[in-house]
């Protein structure tokens, strides 16, 4: 491989979600060439998310960015509940705040990304769709520093390679970036949109014109799986599905498919789903190491950005990503337009993106988080506190013509015939107040 | 409704001249990454046959990864469908 081949763009990202999108578009408003190369027939065609974005980040880059881009619902009610076999409770949190100005939105990828694509385009990126990067391309052998990539025959080179390859990443494991993750790091997703008529889904979640709802579940869902389920409302369908980790999911022998069954036929589901007809059906891997997966994000000529960083956070209220993502392209474009302007590429030419990451909403909330995956790997959350908490409730409203009790000694009684052991509570107690 | 009736609702453009997944038999019957590739996939990618064997459904493929996730370095091999292949997604 001669070292003496002039790169055919500035920059080369692969792939085309969010993260690889608004490092491209940033880039390309700074004057740089970037080629944007992704897999799937057009951008979104390959990519997945549950479907809650925290939007606000997406207006930096792209102003207007509600008013223009195919979001689905603005998010103004959020429910967490607690569901057991026979019984529920949940906290249900509306707020007219949240929409002035607006904070979260339901989006579809298939739809939304295509639109970043466009936006892309516009600026002056190269978009090269169902393009397959094979690997990168190194000078000087296997040390060097990444020149640019190779796909099938083709090779194309840059000053900077961007790995936007999400959260499998082959591009940064090849790298020698990324190792193998552990499976208590990763969760798979198994989603469904189930389409409804825009009347039909507004009815039924008592929705206004743009309002949406996201019910975040955890308990018997997951057939008390390590994880949780989702019910979004898109303009005329729902998101709904499940996250499960990968390790508990093993121990327990079950099968993702059977999980997802249990909670699309739950009394409390099922009813949200009638009528509905399954429009689409497929899954995504989740990295949940929070802080601990992201590890190297830059090396000569290479920079990670996004899923394949690892930038995803679950802080038990909130699963997010996306807005991570974005944040991680702002930084990673400021780096990258940081090391063109210098002429140093290196990995310490590249250092601006770390920087810029961690000075950035991104980077803070993975700092301040950086104990919440160790607190929701912690088995009671996923069992025994739904049903302490109905059992409690049950005792409050169940009038059986027995002599009530306060609701402390009612509460003590419950939690001891529950079998959870004082200790534990108390030490999940103090160890979700100091993670979350 | 069935997997395979869900699956139907999906667009796939699928590559009839190659799987991008390839098992192999003896490491995963030693390993047990045949039991958990099963559990594991939504799509019922990976089936166990009469013989032992697990065949492999690739066209079903959501190119999650999961599957690569909970295998035994070895038993699989697992890279993304040539470009323009596979699945298509309209919502994401």
């Amino acid at each position: 491989m001669s070292e003496e081949l002039e790169p055919d763009f500035d920059v080369i990202v692969v792939g085309a979600g969010i993260a690889g999108c608004v490092t491209a578009y940033r880039l390309a408003q700074a004057g740089r060439s970037v080629v944007l190369i992704e897999r799937g027939e057009a951008p979104g065609s390959k990519n997945l998310s549950g479907g809650v974005l925290y939007s606000r980040v997406m207006e930096e880059v792209f102003p207007g960015f509600l008013a223009q881009a195919p979001v689905e619902r603005r998010i103004t009610r959020n429910y967490v509940q607690f569901l057991n076999a026979t019984s529920s409770v949940g906290i249900d949190y509306a707020d007219e705040r949240l929409g002035d100005p607006v904070n979260a939105v339901t989006v579809l990828r298939a739809r939304l990304d295509a639109w970043l694509g466009e936006q892309c385009e516009e600026a002056g990126v190269f978009l090269m769709p169902g393009v397959r990067v094979d690997e990168v391309l190194r000078a000087g052998g296997e040390a060097g520093p990444v020149v640019g990539v190779r796909a099938g025959e083709d090779e194309l080179r840059a000053r900077v390679v961007v790995a936007a390859d999400g959260v499998n990443s082959f591009l940064s494991r090849a790298a020698g970036l990324r190792a193998k993750e552990p499976e208590n790091h990763l969760a798979i997703g198994v989603k469904a949109v189930v389409t409804l008529g825009e009347e039909r889904v507004r009815e039924r979640f008592h929705l206004g014109q743009d309002d949406g709802v996201a019910y975040a579940v955890v308990g018997d869902c997951t057939l008390g799986v390590g994880g949780g389920g989702f019910l979004y409302t898109n303009r005329d369908s729902v998101s709904i599905g499940v996250v499960l980790r990968l390790d508990d999911l093993m121990a327990r022998g079950l099968e993702s498919s059977v999980v997802f069954d249990h909670f699309l036929a739950h009394p409390f589901v099922a009813p949200f789903l009638a009528g509905g007809e399954v429009s689409e059906y497929a899954s995504h891997l989740v990295a949940e190491g929070g802080i601990a997966m992201l590890g190297e994000i830059a090396t000569d000529g290479l920079v990670v950005v996004g899923d394949a960083a690892g930038l995803t956070l679950n802080t038990g209220l909130t699963v997010r990503g996306m807005d991570l993502a974005a944040a991680s392209g702002i930084a990673a474009a400021a780096g990258i337009e940081a090391a063109l302007e210098s002429g140093d590429v290196s990995k310490a030419g590249l250092g601006g993106y770390r920087e810029a990451l961690m000075a950035s909403f991104a980077g803070r909330d993975m700092v301040t988080y950086a104990k919440a995956p160790a607190f929701l790997e912690r088995p009671r959350m996923y069992a025994e506190y739904g049903q302490v908490l109905a059992d409690v409730l049950y005792g409050a409203f169940d009038h059986d013509l027995t002599p009530r009790k306060h609701l402390v000694a009612l509460a003590r009684g419950v939690v001891k015939k529950s079998g959870v052991r004082m200790r534990d509570l108390v030490s999940d107690a103090i160890a979700g107040v100091r993670a979350l | 409704m069935s997997i395979p009736e869900r699956l139907a609702a999906n667009r796939y453009e699928t590559d009839e001249e190659q799987s991008h997944i390839h098992v192999d038999q003896d490491l995963a019957r030693s390993t047990g990454t045949g039991e958990r590739i099963i559990a594991v996939c939504p799509a019922k990618v990976y089936a166990r046959e009469a013989d032992g064997t697990i065949s492999v459904e690739y066209a079903a493929c959501f190119e999650c990864g999961a599957c690569l996730a909970v295998a035994a370095p070895g038993a699989l091999e697992w890279h993304y469908p040539r470009g323009g292949m596979g699945i298509q997604l309209r919502e994401g």
